[in-house]
């Protein structure tokens, strides 16, 4: 069997590459960038407000060092690298955003907000500790409502229901597209490779005109419907099935992924904040909308939340479900909140789907690249 | 080429020693010397007066399969497998029924949850540093002016152990020489060395829930004092197999003969 990558990734490979400069041109032609780090920040309001959303870089080695010049050096590298990239204006997106929303998703970023503040106008969307409770709900409703306020403020703009139910729209649909995409994953051999997924779902925050990244992710579908009716795969058929979770693995940050597939093994899905967090739900159309996007982005099963048990089932579903034969926990040094709930997770698997489990503490640097290998290796050679 | 069916061979290239183990279903024969700066050579060297005691060519033997932290360079291996996977099916062999492995090694130290037929349910590896590694002690007998070989005669002697305050390599052998500029005898040195070692051990096993028996694997378990250190610190009984230095090849060469039995290349 011939292992092949399918030849629609051809569009994402060129998609970041070519972020920079479209990002340029849609400002130049007048339009309003709101800049995000991460899922908790709701998509459609910023869309409601005609402005273009856009993730802003945080995963890279490269400013990290400048990171350190402010930031404590055993903090994770996400913030380091995010606030890096802020300082020393090396990230196109981060320069070309009006107004940058952050949330206190960790004490280290809270913080890290708090001086990022100086350099650009920037909002931070407080988050409650949990997502059960009515408390909760109303209380994330009133920042979602003071976004949508600010927002309005900002651009002189009124964000009507209208426009937010047209977002809501056109995100959940894309949304149902990428869940229709992760299902293709669900075959052996798998005909995506995980990097490939990785690159899709990165890249999909860096295309600004959404009809054309949902054309070619159809287009991708189609050719891997093709590629399963003739067992065509990425990695080779009966390769060991790995699901990945904990901290986003964004581009530049994806060793760990790329060390497991250059294994042997098959990432079938990502679960982590990089991956499929924010696909797997969508905003109910039926309800009130400020109110039904707020309940959607609540229900984030971040570890920032406390206690977190929607993760639990979540991942034991998706394992069983992708059928993997292991999971793969990936933590950033310094990312507290991942890094104790993985002994959560790793008794939640054990003791509810009996799958084998590996937590691998690390971060953006290649020092420990064969320390990983020579575990991800063995966690291989366990499942026999 | 004709392969002489019924031998195999494992080697463990570690950082600080290679180990060769041969294997023909009811014998071993194994073999340790100091990897020195090539690796490779050493190894290859060893393989070959490995075999000729057993009156075979090394292209006799029908596969030899490798591990440890310089498997990588080992052009000549049928198979590459990893240290963990290996050490748990070595001490398995070594002391039958081993419930967990711990192996403290050159440069790295792993804790491993074994079933009855030695296969891995659960491991854990130290981290970037050296703490707590064979590299660890023999840095710090350097600070003490001895070679490891004395420091582990020495400290036999079950001197009271004084506290070592960091695992940092660097920062623990200043700790070494400012306790020696002190006038702290020697002795009491080692015995807080091995109990701090001990203790980051213990620590790390806990975090797979070691069940007995627990066997002590490694260059380091040589050391009869790291032995009672991790007793105490474990507090569980540890047992230290005769041949406990080659689990890793032990292991590979077993691997080796069970895929043999069962056929194919």
């Amino acid at each position: 069997m011939t292992l092949s990558r399918a030849q629609a990734m051809a569009h994402f490979d060129m998609a970041i590459p070519h972020a920079a400069t479209s990002l340029k041109q849609l400002k130049d032609d007048g339009a309003k960038v709101v800049g995000f780090y991460c899922m908790f920040a709701p998509q459609e309001v910023a869309l409601a407000a005609g402005a273009q959303p856009v993730a802003l870089c945080a995963t890279k080695e490269e400013p990290i060092a400048d990171g350190e010049k402010t930031l404590p050096r055993n903090f994770c590298p996400l913030i380091k690298s995010s606030y890096g990239f802020a300082v020393t204006d090396k990230c196109p997106f981060f320069l070309h955003s009006d107004l940058i929303v952050g949330e206190t998703t960790c004490d280290g970023k809270k913080k890290m907000f708090e001086l990022m503040a100086r350099i650009k106008p920037l909002h931070v969307m407080k988050l409650p500790q949990g997502y059960s409770t009515e408390a909760d709900k109303a209380y994330w409703l009133s920042a979602v409502l003071e976004l949508k306020e600010l927002l309005e403020t900002t651009f002189g703009v009124a964000i009507t229901d209208g426009k937010l139910s047209a977002a809501i729209r056109e995100l959940n649909e894309e949304r149902l597209l990428i869940q229709e995409l992760a299902d293709y994953m669900k075959n052996d051999p798998v005909p995506l490779s995980g990097q490939d997924m990785l690159k899709l779902l990165w890249a999909r925050n860096f295309v600004f005109d959404r009809s054309e990244f949902g054309a070619q992710v159809r287009e991708l579908i189609g050719e891997l419907k093709e590629r399963v009716a003739k067992g065509e795969g990425a990695l080779p058929k009966g390769a060991k099935r790995i699901v990945v979770t904990g901290v986003p693995t964004g581009i530049g940050a994806e060793k760990v992924l790329k060390i497991i597939e250059e294994c042997g093994a098959a990432v079938v899905y990502i679960e982590n904040c990089a991956g499929m967090k924010q696909f797997v739900s969508l905003v109910d159309e039926g309800k009130p909308v400020l109110e039904a996007i707020a309940e959607k982005y609540l229900g984030t099963h971040c570890s920032c939340m406390s206690p977190n048990p929607r993760r639990m089932e979540l991942v034991a579903e998706v394992a069983r479900d992708w059928r993997a034969d292991g999971v793969v926990d990936i933590v950033w040094q310094g990312c507290h909140t991942y890094n104790v709930e993985s002994r959560v997770l790793k008794d939640y698997l054990s003791s509810n789907v009996n799958l084998p489990y590996l937590h691998i503490e690390t971060d953006y640097s290649l020092g420990d690249v064969e320390q990983i290998r020579t575990r991800v290796q063995a966690f291989l050679e366990m499942m026999g | 080429m004709e392969r002489k069916t019924g031998i195999v061979a494992g080697i463990d290239a570690g950082s600080t020693a290679i180990k060769v183990t041969l294997y023909d279903g009811t014998l071993t024969e194994n073999m340790i010397e100091p990897a020195g700066w090539n690796g490779r050579e050493v190894a290859a060297g060893m393989l070959a007066r490995a075999a000729s005691r057993r009156g075979v060519r090394v292209e006799e033997i029908a596969r030899i399969y490798g591990t440890g932290y310089g498997r990588v360079g080992l052009v000549f291996l049928t198979k590459a497998v990893t240290e963990i996977t290996c050490h748990a099916r070595g001490a398995a062999f070594l002391a039958p029924g081993v419930g967990t492995v711990i192996d403290i090694g050159g440069q790295d130290v792993k804790a491993i949850r074994v079933d009855g037929s030695g296969r891995v349910l659960d491991f854990i590896m130290n981290d970037k540093c050296a703490a707590g590694t064979g590299r660890f002690l023999q840095v710090m007998a350097g600070a003490l002016g001895m070679d490891l070989a004395t420091m582990a005669s020495l400290s036999a002697v079950g001197a009271e152990a004084c506290p070592i305050n960091t695992m940092c390599t660097v920062f623990a052998e200043s700790e070494v020489i400012g306790l020696l500029n002190r006038g702290t005898p020697r002795e009491t040195i080692i015995a807080g060395l091995y109990k701090s070692i001990a203790s980051r051990v213990a620590a790390m096993t806990a975090r797979i829930t070691p069940c007995q028996p627990v066997v002590l694997t490694g260059g380091v378990a040589l050391h009869p004092s790291m032995h009672k250190a991790l007793e105490s610190e474990l507090k569980l009984p540890v047992t230290v197999p005769g041949q406990a230095v080659f689990a890793g090849s032990v292991g590979a060469a077993l691997l080796a003969w069970d895929d043999l039995q069962r056929g194919g290349e």
